[in-house]
């Protein structure tokens, strides 16, 4: 076991892991942080999305110990500091951008990482952006809708409502 | 003006802030003081015979707490099956054992053989590792067909062969059916598969056992849609143990599609293995897992025939499916092609003659049971595509050719067993045409030409059976459960309620919902009504969510419950104002006394209920909650028209999906914005079908597409905004809430609208001879049809 | 997966020297090798990751204007900073797997691994690339040697890949639609001294290049110049998602894409 040192959404933890031990385990099991889900063992459905020094990864194909000293983000982390809802968490509420939750953390953090880095994105910007993230519940309809709403962009005309 | 709460307001998802900020508790979420770890030993064959599994260097691993084998579960009940389907001859079906873990053979890649229980899951899965099977491989079957010939090897030698059950309906009109086929004008034939799904709940199964050894109280905490199902029937046929001493419990739970509805071997396990070591036992399934332990879905392969007069009405319609059951019948998986899918062979049109003819078989693959939709995807996809088929063959445009076929006087009995209380086909037909704006379809057609791309344009109508189901109906078609539903609403009192139903949310929103419906009775804040759900410890005995029926089935119990509620607090709230009971009005939260300005508000009435001090006690019981059961009387029958519009990329066959519209008559809406919701879900996964899933075996059974890797998910960029709507609203008939269930129509609607659309596309581009492509349409698939 | 020991040097030598034990297998951005080891194909006794190394990290341009981009550089920092030298790998690397993955996944671990249907190994073997490794350059068109095999050597590292820039270049990928790997995709660029073309996904010999196209474009640098070619379905991959005949297709299709796009 080797002890791993890193900041989670701003709060200093460590913990004893395995060379083995991937960031995901070490968010769920090291740190009781379940909010950050694992939904394939292939790299592809990125319910595991956090942020590691400000880039979104995937937390399950990353080693705890690849992040010594690093800055990680997590869904608990999204809220804003007097716990309401940040706007992008508001507008997947507001639009429907979720049904069973369990692809939302990973679809949070993954639009939060796009709008980061493009305030205003296109739909098919989006919908290019979420190719690692899968949803089995939405048909992506909403969750889309939600990410253009976030970034401020009217979507009064977007079928449906 | 879109209301703004109550029955048909968009109220915001109550449970969406728990799973926005990462404080959802789904399965997995729970660690249990001194939880062991299960890991499965599972046969990496399909077929085989189990000549011994040898434990001894497992047990002696780091951490291994001890290895179960199948000799564990001697004399322990297998996995039952919840439904039993009599065959044409009146014989019923052969049901073979289903154990825990295997007894002497192994029949498909996936089957459980020994699980290590150990300290940690790292050490369970290196010490499964070191279990030793001897297995003797056999041949395996996996053809239906092949399966069924005379000497092919056999999946349970203890049944006489591979056919579970040979099934005519109706069979009493097998020989008009025949009759009407040798005189028709024009007769159109179809050959399909409808292939193997893996239905794909983004939250893989989970099991934690526990057991209480003071009380000797079992608990299971599970990923389930209908936990009360799972505690009658591994408590009753597993493991026997009284439902009194057994606890389940499905908290929040990653979406479900049908996968979950089943009862699992891990479930009884880690409920047996908690018992057997006094402590808690947690398995939880990864994603390659549960490739080959999910039940997978659909699986049929049909020949469907229409005979059609000379004006194109359809005279009579012959199929014959053979469905996969896989190597052992799961939970409902007898139902799926018998009950939800030939009494659907009607879809929406006045067809006199219908004979429906399912050959269930065995082969050694995992087993098939209900996803999404459950035989009325397979029973609209055939008869919507053979419809276009004669559309094309007779020269009458598809739509007109729906049209002139169309059921429009209701009720009506169709020749397949049920009986459709209400519809409006032409309305949601003509609301699509207009939706998808049909008539610019041309000029589109025009515009992707120009850009070298093929267009056409799928149209086609569906309707299912919801609201599963009438006992007393199923209980005729084999059915061995009842499928009411149960709620109790509890009023406190303070006056805010708790409503404790049978149904399950995992994804469907009623925590919301439901207390729109039960706040909009009273006239009351729907934040003062919280609805509990997945525990069998504080609901009462309900059989959960599928089949679209939480708001037809369990909505309607709720709806009775709190009829009983405020029966018994206007009588309350008459003593308090000194009035008749039947002088008594409740609106906007306050009773009133018809004809005065005498008024007392829902709190007063629920606390004299609870602080009884000037209450009727000789007349009522203090207190004020109330249980309601309800059966339903029919099936419920939503219907619709969708459109699908793709361009193909004539040079590699690729297939996009251009728009995608759906009008839907699914009676009254509770929240449209949910339902919205769940239609695009639907659609996304009857696209995925369409497109891009499927689950494929090789020739020794091995699983092909076991992975994200190589089954093809839908991703944000496979698909488009969808146009939906709702409008049409033909009112269930016979349930309170004039609701029919909306959680399937999008995934039995879309399908064969995306394959029409794409044989309407080759078509055009003059590939006349392509007349059907089997799902996926892979770009494969696509150009080697346009190669001829 | 198997448990093993961890390491993560921060200067080659150290990782040199960790790489030199029994059993060490080297560890990019993982994201091909993470889900390997999970299902416990993969045994190492040691890992060896080679992220925190600053000196493998980072895309320059050399002197005789190559880029050269270190061998732990992520894909999304290839896309970045390459796109102003090197447009056409910028949008590959821009392209592979998803942003996650891209954030992670690193040019060394793609061209050690040579996945058959990887876009990487056609950006370099279409670019007459030169991998270097903490020994020796290896020229790309001696690197590749089949499906998941290359000319690397055991604890050999790749520190650096230096493209050539093209007068044109483009990259066709049409995905695979599961994986989001190329079923087939294409690297076409023009050089002064001749038009290169790289395949990758579609042979069971892993990436090649298509000899008689680069001949074809060398002379004409067009799609038409392709019409006449065929390409031969033996060898080629066949499976779930497309078959020899379909994928030694879209050989042809996706080269005469990427000479249209490469303009």
């Amino acid at each position: 076991m080797t002890k791993v040192t890193m900041t989670v959404n701003g709060k200093p933890v460590s913990g004893e892991v395995e060379g083995r031990t991937l960031l995901s385990q070490f968010l769920r099991e090291g740190l009781g942080m379940t909010g950050t889900h694992i939904g394939c063992d292939t790299s592809q459905c990125g319910a595991c999305v956090v942020h590691v020094n400000g880039q979104d990864v995937k937390s399950c194909t990353m080693f705890a110990l690849e992040c010594e000293g690093a800055e990680v983000r997590t869904i608990e982390g999204m809220a804003n500091a007097d716990g309401s809802l940040s706007t992008i968490q508001q507008a997947f509420q507001d639009h429907h951008g979720l049904q069973c939750g369990f692809c939302t953390p990973g679809m949070v953090m993954t639009a939060a990482a796009l709008l980061e880095k493009n305030p205003k994105p296109s739909e098919a910007e989006i919908r290019d952006y979420l190719e690692g993230n899968i949803c089995r519940c939405t048909g992506y309809h909403n969750i889309v809708k939600a990410i253009m709403a976030a970034s401020g962009q009217d979507v009064g005309a977007i079928a449906a409502e | 003006m879109p209301k703004d709460h109550g029955i048909g307001a968009s109220s915001k998802r109550r449970e969406d802030v728990r799973f926005l900020t990462g404080r959802g508790r789904y399965t997995d979420d729970i660690n249990l003081r001194g939880q062991a770890y299960a890991c499965f030993v599972r046969s990496q064959v399909a077929h085989g015979r189990l000549n011994g599994v040898n434990t001894a260097d497992a047990e002696a691993m780091p951490g291994v707490i001890r290895v179960f084998t199948g000799a564990d579960f001697e004399g322990i009940g297998g996995l039952p099956c919840g439904w039993q389907v009599t065959d044409r001859h009146g014989e019923v079906m052969q049901e073979p054992g289903h154990p825990v873990l295997a007894q002497g053979k192994v029949r498909h890649v996936g089957d459980p053989i020994a699980v290590v229980v150990a300290e940690t899951y790292d050490q369970a899965r290196d010490a499964a590792e070191a279990v030793v099977i001897d297995i003797e491989e056999l041949e395996p079957v996996l053809d239906m067909k092949a399966a069924l010939e005379d000497g092919a090897p056999k999946v349970h030698d203890d049944l006489t062969s591979n056919l579970c059950y040979d099934w005519g309906f109706v069979e009493e009109n097998r020989e008009a059916v025949n009759k009407a086929f040798e005189t028709a004008h024009h007769v159109t034939t179809l050959e399909l598969v409808n292939q193997r799904l893996v239905p794909n709940a983004m939250e893989p199964r989970v099991a934690i056992g526990d057991f209480d050894p003071g009380t000797e109280d079992s608990t299971l905490y599970t990923t389930s849609q209908n936990p009360h199902v799972i505690r009658l029937l591994m408590g009753a046929f597993v493991l026997g143990i009284p439902e009194h001493k057994l606890r389940v419990v499905a908290p929040d739970v990653g979406g479900g599609f049908g996968s979950k509805i089943f009862h699992y071997a891990e479930e009884a396990f880690c409920t047996f293995a908690a018992k057997q070591l006094k402590r808690p036992v947690k398995w939880t399934c990864s994603r390659s897992e549960s490739f080959i332990t999910d039940a997978h879905g659909r699986d049929h392969v049909t020949k469907i025939e229409l005979a059609l007069d000379a004006e194109g009405h359809f005279q009579a319609i012959r199929t014959e499916t053979y469905a996969n059951m896989g190597a052992y019948l799961s939970t409902f998986a007898p139902s799926v092609p018998t009950w939800l899918h030939g009494t659907l062979m009607a879809g929406n049109y006045k067809t006199p003659l219908i004979y429906v003819n399912v050959k269930a078989v065995f082969t050694n693959t995992v087993p098939v049971d209900a996803y999404r939709g459950a035989g009325r995807p397979e029973a609209t996809f055939q008869l919507e595509r053979v419809i276009d088929k004669a559309a094309r063959e007779m020269g009458i445009d598809p739509v007109e050719l729906r049209r002139k076929n169309f059921i429009t006087q209701f009720p009506y009995a169709t020749p397949v067993a049920v009986e459709y209380d209400t519809g409006d086909y032409n309305a949601t037909l003509d609301k699509l045409l207009e939706i998808a704006d049909v008539s610019g379809f041309e000029s589109r057609l025009a515009e992707s030409k120009a850009r070298g791309k093929l267009r056409g344009l799928g149209i086609n109508c569906y309707i299912e059976a919801c609201g599963i189901a009438p006992s007393h109906l199923v209980g005729q078609l084999g059915a061995r459960a009842g499928l009411y539903e149960s709620a109790t609403v509890r009023v406190n009192a303070t006056g805010g309620l708790v409503v404790m139903t049978g149904s399950h949310s995992h994804g469907q929103g009623h925590e919301t919902s439901f207390a729109q419906v039960v706040a909009d009775m009273i006239g009351i804040d729907e934040n003062m009504v919280e609805i509990v759900h997945g525990d069998t410890a504080n609901t009462p005995m309900g059989m959960g969510t599928y089949g679209s029926r939480s708001l037809a089935v369990g909505g309607s119990a709720m709806v009775r419950a709190t009829e009983k509620i405020i029966a018994k607090a206007k009588k309350i709230a008459a003593h308090l104002m000194e009035a008749s009971p039947d002088d008594i009005e409740l609106k906007d939260g306050a009773f009133t006394v018809a004809g005065t300005d005498k008024s007392v508000a829902w709190g007063d009435v629920t606390l004299a209920a609870y602080v009884p001090h000037n209450y009727p006690l000789e007349e009522i019981e203090p207190g004020l909650e109330e249980t309601a059961f309800y059966d339903p009387n029919n099936f419920t029958y939503p219907a619709g028209a969708y459109a699908c519009e793709v361009e193909v990329d004539p040079e590699t066959g690729k297939v996009t999906i251009e728009r995608f519209a759906a009008a839907d008559d699914f009676g009254n809406i509770v929240n449209p914005m949910i339902v919205d919701g769940q239609v695009h879900g639907g659609i996304a996964q009857g696209i995925g079908q369409a497109l891009l899933e499927g689950a494929a075996y090789d020739e020794y059974g091995q699983l092909l597409s076991g992975s994200y890797m190589d089954y093809a998910m839908p991703r944000a960029d496979d698909v488009p905004f969808y146009t939906v709507d709702h409008s049409c609203q033909t009112p269930c008939t016979h349930n309170p809430l004039g609701v029919k269930g909306c959680g399937e129509a999008g995934a039995i609607g879309s399908p064969p609208a995306v394959v029409n659309a794409v044989v309407d596309a080759l078509q055009r581009a003059g590939h006349t001879g392509v007349t059907h492509i089997d799902m996926p349409l892979t770009p494969s698939r696509v150009w080697s049809a346009m190669q001829g | 997966m198997y448990a093993f020991d961890f390491e993560r040097p921060t200067t080659l030598d150290e990782a040199v020297a960790a790489l030199g034990t029994e059993e060490a297998q080297a560890l990019g951005g993982g994201q091909t090798l993470i889900p390997t080891l999970k299902q416990r194909l993969a045994g190492p006794a040691k890992l060896v990751s080679l992220t925190g190394i600053a000196e493998l990290r980072g895309v320059c341009i050399a002197d005789d204007g190559a880029v050269c981009i270190g061998g732990a550089t992520p894909h999304a920092v290839v896309a970045a900073e390459a796109a102003a030298h090197y447009p056409a790998l910028a949008a590959l690397a821009g392209n592979i797997g998803d942003p996650a993955v891209r954030n992670r996944g690193t040019i060394g671990g793609s061209l050690a691994n040579n996945d058959p249907s990887a876009c990487y190994p056609a950006a370099a073997l279409g670019s007459g690339a030169m991998i270097r490794t903490n020994i020796r350059d290896i020229a790309a068109d001696d690197y590749f040697q089949g499906m998941f095999t290359t000319a690397l050597e055991e604890g050999e590292i790749i520190t650096e890949v230096r493209f050539p820039v093209p007068q044109k270049a483009a990259y066709v990928k049409f995905e695979q639609p599961a994986s989001r790997f190329a079923l087939t995709g294409v690297f076409v660029a023009k050089y002064a001294d001749g038009v290169r073309v790289a395949v990758t996904g579609a042979s069971e010999e892993g990436v090649f290049r298509w000899s008689e196209a680069e001949a074809a474009l060398s002379s004409d640098f067009s799609a038409g110049a392709i019409a006449g070619l065929a390409v031969d379905a033996e060898n080629m991959i066949g499976d779930l998602h497309g078959s020899p005949e379909y994928r030694a297709h879209l050989v042809k299709v996706l080269t005469g894409r990427a000479v249209t796009a490469a303009g």
